[in-house]
């Protein structure tokens, strides 16, 4: 039984792989079908056609796209992410800073949602129907509804602007103490924790509510268990699968939540950079950020289907 | 048996007594459709107008919902707006959910490496996270009302595809289909007459869904600057040029993100409040 497990998290990681490959394939070729010829574009209008024809062929531009594919791929293998054409550093080190600033305020944004929407969707399961829950099921449907940055404006107007008790705009160099440190990273954390909690109390809710109205727990409710008994012993050990799930599917909420905080208010991630870079239309630099960003999405997914997969018990 | 399935459903989608809350929804709906249709000839203030002195400024008598950054009617504006974001979005949710429904059919009636290729497939295509899709094709070919319209319909195809499909294999098990196949029945007909009429009511519950996802997507989009180009502006952008009055709390800035949350919550709660025949995911 255990190797059927251990067969179907192979199959999954090995669907993971395959997606990844024509993931990064589709992010190659979405970038590479740019109207105009990169080498031009690069050198500007003065340029002599041999500088372009020189140009091009020292970017490989002439070789057909599947080399130049190749290329790249191989070039990521060896971690080498090419080099930026808007001021010619190398992709990894404009990266690097920025990538860590991004982790810093998911880590920080995972460590306060998690424990809050998941309290927040057990008790709401628990009390099913109660105003309580009612509350909580109509605010969280209210923040799904609405588009992130609705969610960051409202929180400026009330915290900055109202309350004056945050800075609107967040800039990480300035961090002296930790109160600076608070000050800096509420905002953006805030507003990304309501959007991911959201999600992970809907879905935390849904999947307790389902445990519940299994036969087990009514037996339980029968032989007189008191209600948090029956929760707490015998549904969530049973819907602790579901629950991890919903946690990995929230977070890949995270990927679309962060490239709109980090742009409204200014953070130093690498969203930021992936926007500006879309701007100046820096190709290397968005090959590298979106192949992060899918990266980390692919991963979250993945780990979700797998703790189902391990987690059903049929399966064990 | 598809026919009398039919009728008595429309029956019974008839004679339900809808929730006040669903039928305050629909009419808001309404309205905002209304309006995008309207929209040129309710405007007080041509959209370009610099109508006002100050910029940023508040809600009074002429200007109701106060002025922009330039010192434009900012209630005009909204309502040009809902026809930009209400048509792009309905636009791109109806190519979305024909091709994914129609895809999703022909896979569950077909099956075999048509149905596996298809699925993996999309499948791929889903583990892109759409906003990063949305700025990569923006970054490669550029941002234009046809190309917004295509690529939120390809972002989403995937969704309405594993939805339908998930539909149309319970479908495809039932007696009825046998008989049909064993006619000797072209697919074609299998999926228009026998699938299609099946599964329209929780399609057409996910059309709903969908619309929601890609107004937010959509207006995500131009509030970063992506999405819909100046002097045109939906929603989102709106909220975009007038960023600078949120120190100040300007009606500007809030107005518009009303507007979005209006619609979108208008749609959720009035899908929420649909009798569960017609949401009801299992046709």
């Amino acid at each position: 039984m255990k190797s059927g497990v251990l067969n179907l998290v192979l199959k999954r990681l090995g669907i993971a792989a395959i997606t990844l490959l024509i993931v990064l394939f589709a992010v190659f070729f979405a970038t590479s079908m740019l109207p105009g010829d990169t080498a031009s574009i690069l050198l500007g209008q003065a340029a002599t056609p041999e500088a372009v024809a020189g140009l091009r062929e020292a970017m490989h531009l002439n070789d057909p796209a599947i080399l130049r594919f190749l290329l790249w791929l191989v070039g990521l293998l060896h971690g080498d992410l090419g080099t930026s054409y808007a001021n010619e550093m190398p992709v990894a080190a404009l990266i690097g800073g920025r990538l860590v600033n991004t982790m810093k305020l998911a880590g920080i944004t995972t460590l306060l949602s998690v424990p809050l929407a998941l309290t927040l969707g057990i008790t709401a399961a628990m009390l099913r129907g109660s105003v309580y829950d009612r509350t909580v099921t109509i605010l969280s449907i209210g923040v799904i509804s609405v588009p992130e940055f609705m969610v960051a404006t409202l929180a400026v107007l009330l915290f900055a602007v109202y309350l004056r008790w945050l800075p609107a705009l967040s800039s990480v160099n300035e961090a002296h103490s930790l109160t600076d440190l608070v000050r800096i990273y509420a905002m953006p954390v805030i507003t990304l924790t309501f959007v991911i909690s959201a999600q992970m109390i809907r879905m935390t809710r849904a999947a307790v509510i389902e445990t519940l109205s299994t036969p087990y727990v009514e037996m339980a409710l029968l032989k007189g268990a008191s209600r948090s008994r029956m929760v707490l012993k015998h549904a969530l050990p049973n819907a602790l699968g579901p629950i991890v799930n919903a946690v990995a599917l929230s977070l890949s909420y995270l990927v679309g939540g962060v490239i709109i905080v980090e742009t409204i208010f200014n953070y130093p991630g690498i969203a930021k950079l992936m926007v500006d870079a879309v701007a100046t239309r820096d190709l290397p630099l968005i090959q590298s950020c979106a192949m992060i960003f899918c990266l980390g999405y692919l991963f979250l997914i993945t780990a979700a289907d797998v703790v189902a997969i391990m987690s059903n018990p049929r399966l064990r | 048996m598809t026919i009398a399935r039919a009728t008595t459903s429309r029956r019974s989608f008839l004679g339900h007594s809808y929730s006040l809350v669903g039928v305050v929804a629909a009419l808001v709906i309404l309205a905002w459709t209304l309006i995008a249709i309207l929209a040129p000839h309710v405007t007080p203030h041509s959209i370009g107008d610099i109508v006002d002195d100050d910029y940023f400024g508040p809600m009074r008598q002429g200007l109701w919902l106060g002025s922009d950054y330039l010192g434009r009617d900012m209630l005009s504006r909204v309502l040009m707006g809902a026809r930009y974001t209400v048509g792009i979005s309905l636009a791109a949710v109806s190519i979305a959910c024909f091709s994914g429904v129609v895809l999703g059919m022909i896979a569950a009636v077909t099956g075999g490496w048509l149905d596996t290729c298809l699925s993996r497939f999309l499948d791929a295509m889903n583990s892109i996270p759409s906003k990063l899709f949305g700025l990569v094709v923006v970054a490669a070919v550029g941002s234009s009302i046809p190309v917004l319209i295509l690529t939120l319909a390809i972002i989403y195809i995937p969704g309405a595809y594993r939805f339908a499909r998930a539909l149309a294999v319970n479908i495809n098990t039932m007696d009825f289909m046998t008989a049909a196949r064993v006619r000797g029945e072209s697919i074609i007909y299998l999926v228009g007459s026998e699938i299609l009429p099946n599964i329209i009511r929780p399609v057409l519950a996910d059309f709903g869904l969908r619309f929601v996802f890609i107004v937010l997507l959509l207006s995500g989009l131009s509030f970063l600057g992506l999405g819909l180009q100046p002097p045109l502006a939906d929603w989102g952008a709106l909220v975009r040029e007038n960023i600078g009055g949120l120190p100040f709390a300007a009606p500007a800035v809030i107005i518009p993100s009303l507007a979005i949350a209006s619609l979108t919550i208008s749609v959720n709660l009035l899908i929420d409040n649909l009798p569960q025949k017609i949401r009801d995911r299992d046709a």
